[in-house]
């Protein structure tokens, strides 16, 4: 499990488990799953486009994910939200199908693209993801105050002189850089489930920013290590794993809440 | 006197097309408490919002000590009409306070000796101690909006701007309130801009009066203004001003009939006490 080939997809899983849960913590503050969900689908046509094109498929899915920030961006300004961000996956999973229908060897690499293949880590391509997710740390931590302001009271915000626009083009900007480097390894559909299930498990714990933080950093890695240990045993897709525990976290610590919060009451009265 | 913290002249403001507020000028100087007063709808919340550069004006301007609200943004505490947090957002009260004091920064936030005591401090103000490490999610919409002037006020304002602080408090609570304003003005120079569709909680601290109707506002003291004759006619219909000691109590005219026979009945006053 620990052999040299395994080494490469254990250093990519930590880290983008980590950069996952610092960008999700603001995904799940802001309320912008649905947004995290349409961005890695987004991004999947990039890598069929670059598949066929026979570049690097990360270029690929920088340049997609690229392109729905600013979709998402310019239809949200029209508008609703929900509604833009709806337009633009489906615009997106459209464009991918109409890539795919022309390569002609795709089953696979689709399969893998949507629900992850962890054991495909190579040398090349761990230095662009740990490059990548660096960026993106340090981005979240530079912009932890305003952001965190922004999306909890905008109007606050903006008497501080944090303009909402540029909060939303920070968030978005290091939410799609995550989508990208993390596609290929943990796929489509389980990037969301990383983005999403640690943080707000974390945020039913706990009220204190940082350690809703560093709560989620630690369900992120125990999710993904569990994930690669159980998919390398039992021999069943990582997916099945990330999906399942990152729910679990999520029910758990919910639970754990409401039980909480009965316990309280009942003291209390 | 030294110049006015705030001071707005001409001040026109439009919405989706329609003229909401026309031609406002105003004053305020340190140490003044003015009320905003308006029905609903007459355009306080505008007005607020334009003053803070959080709603672009058509015409004329207002000014925060000599220059443009977005220059000024350090002098200036804020509390909103609308607080609503989300039960599940992370923050404590203690954290929202002390976003008012570094939320502009870049970096993570750390609790640092000068800091966490100005975060104190100004919880004591508002008595949110005891609910100072509580999800601000979870607290009452009374106390959200103690945690929201705790921010403000960190923040150490020249300006301290609250929209309709007594809507939802109880009567206990407002009056504490009030007090706490009133103190803020008197001790620390603060000027105070309130809202308030009824004036009356507030006469007891207030200075000024603005009065804003059909978009366009009436100026004056206290004593210019809490006058039957001119208050009818902003109102549009006949006002009765009861004095009682230094109480003031501002009545349409039939309530105020009743309240007078009220008086001449000798219901036990809590003020013949002192
Ligand atoms: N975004 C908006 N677009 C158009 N009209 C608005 C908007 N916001 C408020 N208004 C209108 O402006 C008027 C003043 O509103 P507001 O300032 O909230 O009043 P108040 O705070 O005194 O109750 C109302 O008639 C309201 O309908
Ligand atoms: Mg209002």
């Amino acid at each position: 499990m620990f052999s040299s080939f395994m080494i490469n997809t254990w250093i990519a899983s930590t880290a983008i488990a980590f950069v996952a849960a610092f960008v999700g913590f603001f995904v799940v503050t802001r309320r912008s799953a649905f947004a995290a969900h349409a961005l890695p689908l987004g991004a999947f046509p990039g890598a069929a486009a670059a598949n066929l094109m026979g570049i690097n498929p990360l270029i690929g899915m920088l340049i997609f994910v690229g392109m729905g920030v600013f979709l998402l961006r310019q239809l949200v300004r029209m508008g609703r939200r929900d509604v833009g961000t709806g337009l633009v996956l489906v615009l997106f999973l459209g464009v991918g199908a109409l890539l795919l229908s022309m390569t002609s060897e795709y089953a696979p690499a689709v399969f893998s693209l949507l629900f992850g293949e962890v054991l495909g880590v190579s040398d090349a391509d761990l230095w662009p993801i740990l490059g990548i997710c660096v960026l993106v740390v340090v981005g979240i931590a530079l912009y932890f105050r305003p952001l965190l302001l922004d999306s909890t009271f905008p109007d606050l915000a903006a008497l501080q002189g944090i303009r909402a626009a540029r909060m939303d083009l920070v968030f978005l900007t290091l939410l799609a850089l995550v989508t990208a480097t993390a596609l290929p390894v943990v796929g489509a559909f389980l990037v969301f489930t990383l983005l999403v299930g640690p943080p707000a498990a974390a945020q039913a714990l706990s009220g204190n920013p940082m350690r809703v933080l560093v709560l989620s950093v630690m369900f992120a890695e125990g999710c993904i290590w569990s994930a690669i240990a159980l998919s390398y045993w039992t021999n069943w897709p990582i997916g099945f794993f990330v999906g399942t525990i990152g729910a679990g976290l999520f029910m758990g610590a919910r639970s754990y809440r409401h039980w909480n919060q009965r316990q309280r009451n009942f003291l209390v009265v | 006197m030294s110049d006015p913290v705030l001071s707005v002249a001409h001040l026109s403001v439009d919405l989706g097309g329609r003229s909401i507020l026309r031609n406002v000028s105003f004053d305020l100087y340190p140490g003044q408490l003015c009320a905003l007063i308006g029905e609903n709808g007459a355009g306080k919340t505008t007005l607020l919002r334009s003053l803070l550069g959080l709603t672009a004006h058509r015409s004329g301007q207002a000014l925060i000590d000599g220059a443009p609200a977005d220059q000024r943004r350090a002098l200036v505490g804020y509390v909103p009409q609308k607080i609503a947090f989300d039960p599940d957002v992370p923050l404590r009260t203690r954290d929202l306070v002390q976003l008012g004091l570094d939320g502009h920064r870049l970096g993570l936030p750390l609790f640092l000796g000068r800091k966490k005591a100005l975060v104190d401090q100004a919880l004591h103000a508002v008595w949110a101690e005891a609910f100072a490490d509580q999800r601000v999610g979870e607290l009452s919409g009374g106390q959200q909006q103690r945690a929201v002037i705790a921010h403000a006020l960190v923040r150490q304002p020249r300006l301290l701007i609250l929209d309709e602080p007594l809507a939802n408090l109880d009567f206990g609570s407002a009056n504490a309130l009030v007090t706490l304003l009133g103190t803020l003005t008197r001790t620390q120079q603060i000027a105070v801009l309130v809202t308030a569709h009824d004036m009356n909680p507030l006469l007891p601290v207030m200075d000024r009066l603005v009065y804003l109707v059909g978009g366009q506002a009436a100026t004056g003291s206290v004593e210019e203004v809490v006058q039957p004759d001119v208050l009818s006619k902003l109102y549009g219909y006949p006002v009765t001003v009861l004095r009682h000691g230094r109480r003031i109590l501002v009545l349409p005219d039939a309530v105020a009939e009743d309240a007078e026979t009220c008086t001449a009945s000798h219901v036990p006053h809590p003020e013949k006490a002192d």
